[in-house]
């Protein structure tokens, strides 16, 4: 029999943490660190909302883009709490979560043989989505030194005239990093001046803990060359739900709806319904969930730096990201020992590409007395080194 | 009364028995600070006391709880406070609010057994006076005090990895 495999599936590197999750599920009592979704429960409101809507019969697809009520809800949202003018008819699409926002925004606008520049260390499903589209993935490096923003240099020198777009996410998976009002300014004048695109993922916009968030595309002008993507997954504990949003002027969202229309037709209808009852009552209960996050942000990074891993201050996300260089081991060496000595599980950083090596990714999505005792682990296994 | 302030009343109404260490470093306050502002809270009375939610049931005590309408007849000058301040000097009262409605007083009133429970509504509350009408509701089963459910919930499948 022939083999049957693309090449661009081949071309696609398997998980870099396969071996662990193998091992984690083997072993009782384990403590994870490694898990990028909010330890709460969606709040029961917006539950309670999605329930009583298929117990009246709503379970029917809806218009591609999305229920009409949730992207009139959102473009309202977006507008005031992030200065974004989005409107609801023409520049918002619901998508299957953000990964699938993700996916019809890299196929609709990248060519084979099209650079596309990705901010690292990063979520893991950047790279493969464009090489899925054909395009070349060109890394850019963050360092701690930066605290882990993207440096302009840094960007200019990855620019070459085959480069099509700029892929970030701020804050940061993994290493929690924003980039503020400044900061952005100086990336938008390179991604203006050579003519690129930006892909904006901002899913934990609202996992921000020092000031407020600032959307990529009120930046400059970069709001005519900008993709924001964003959803309900962090903010609101909706990880299952799988509802994210696209939002692009109206000729980039056209491009990408007409793709999304025929992979997805439209994203499930119980999960905008819940959505859209998250924009209406949720604020309270979202504002308490970062709140938790804030204080345990504070209890890990006192923490992993009290026992020796030296950790910048994450200001966004739920990430801390240490650094293991002071103890000898790799990232990955020390994961893995870290999980079969004291059954504590955190990511290699190396596995978020460029930049990530030497550091572990630390989600604080854990209760504070699992953090506390998964801390204390920690702590044994570095004295016992 | 600041937002510093009101952050470690909400973490100490969820667990009171964090220590100022543990707040300090959540906070970023330094130990003293929390110290400080604990014992100014206290002094203030804004913090009336530490207590534990316990399920009773779980215990196995057998305690009986119920809730007790009651019709006054408010005093001149006084309104409603004498009584009610009367009322809450009793042991067993656990709870006493003013209610909007078609009854002025709602009490919770805690017991070993039914006929604790009944004896003191009967011998204690009903005839005192003022009281024109009372009407009480023994507590079944309780699934949520002050915030915290008390029935199980299933844990939700959760990946020890996930990107």
């Amino acid at each position: 029999m022939r083999n049957f495999i693309s090449d661009r599936a081949k071309e696609i590197p398997p998980s870099g943490i396969r071996k662990f999750f193998d091992l984690a599920l083997t072993m009782d009592n384990v403590i994870s660190l490694g898990v990028g979704e909010p330890d709460f429960r969606t709040p029961w409101n917006i539950c309670e909302s999605s329930i009583y809507s298929i117990e009246q019969g709503t379970t029917s697809y809806t218009s591609n883009k999305g229920l009409q009520s949730l992207r009139d809800a959102l473009s309202r949202y977006l507008g005031q709490h992030y200065n974004l003018p989005y409107t609801s008819n023409d520049e918002i699409i619901i998508t299957s979560g953000v990964s699938e926002g993700l996916d019809i925004a890299i196929r609709s606008i990248v060519d084979p043989g099209d650079e596309v520049a990705i901010a690292q260390p990063s979520y893991v499903s950047y790279a493969p989505c464009v090489t899925l589209s054909g395009g070349k993935p060109v890394p850019i490096r963050c360092t701690e030194k930066d605290h882990f923003k993207l440096n302009p240099e840094a960007l200019l020198e990855s620019i070459t005239p085959k480069t099509k777009a700029l892929i970030i996410n701020f804050p940061n998976n993994p290493t929690g990093a924003v980039m503020n009002a400044g900061d952005l300014k100086a990336i938008a004048d390179i991604v203006i001046d050579k003519d690129i695109l930006l892909i904006s993922d901002e899913v934990y916009a609202e996992l921000t803990y020092e000031g407020s968030h600032v959307a990529a595309a009120t930046v400059s002008d970069l709001w005519e060359r900008t993709i924001t993507l964003n959803g309900f997954s962090k903010a609101y504990a909706m990880t299952g739900w799988r509802i994210g949003y696209l939002c692009a002027p109206k000729e980039l969202c056209d491009a990408a709806l007409k793709i999304h229309q025929y992979i997805m037709l439209c994203a499930p209808v119980m999960g905008q319904v819940g959505a859209l009852e998250a924009l209406r009552s949720a604020e309270e209960d979202k504002n308490n969930m970062v709140n938790e996050y804030r204080l345990r942000r504070n209890m890990i990074v006192a923490g992993l730096n009290r026992i020796g891993l030296s950790c910048h201050v994450p200001d966004g996300a739920f990430y801390a990201f240490p650094s293991v260089k002071k103890t000898g081991l790799s990232d990955v060496e020390f994961a893995e020992r870290l999980l079969r000595e004291q059954k504590v599980a955190v990511v290699p950083g190396s596995v978020f590409g460029d930049g990530g090596e030497d550091h572990l990714r630390c989600a604080y999505a854990v209760s504070r007395k699992d953090l506390t005792e998964a801390l204390s682990r920690m702590e044994t296994f570095i004295s016992g080194l | 009364m600041d937002e510093k302030d009101l952050e470690l009343l909400r973490i100490l109404e969820e667990n009171s028995r964090l220590s100022a260490d543990e707040i300090a470093i959540m906070t970023n306050l330094s130990t003293a600070e929390v110290e400080n502002r604990v014992h100014a809270l206290e002094a203030a009375q804004v913090i009336k006391r530490y207590s534990t939610v316990i399920n009773w049931e779980l215990a196995g005590n057998g305690e009986v709880s119920a809730v007790i309408e009651l019709k006054v007849s408010p005093e001149r000058d006084y309104g409603y406070d004498r009584i009610a301040e009367r009322l809450s000097r009793f042991r067993q009262v656990k709870t006493l609010r003013l209610m909007t409605g078609t009854y002025d007083l709602q009490l919770v009133v805690t017991g070993k057994n039914m006929q604790e429970v009944s004896r003191f509504v009967s011998e204690h509350v009903a005839p005192m006076d003022r009281i024109r009408e009372t009407a009480t509701h023994i507590i079944m089963k309780s699934y949520k005090e002050n915030g915290h459910t008390l029935f199980e919930q299933q844990e939700s499948e959760r990946l020890p990895y996930s990107f």
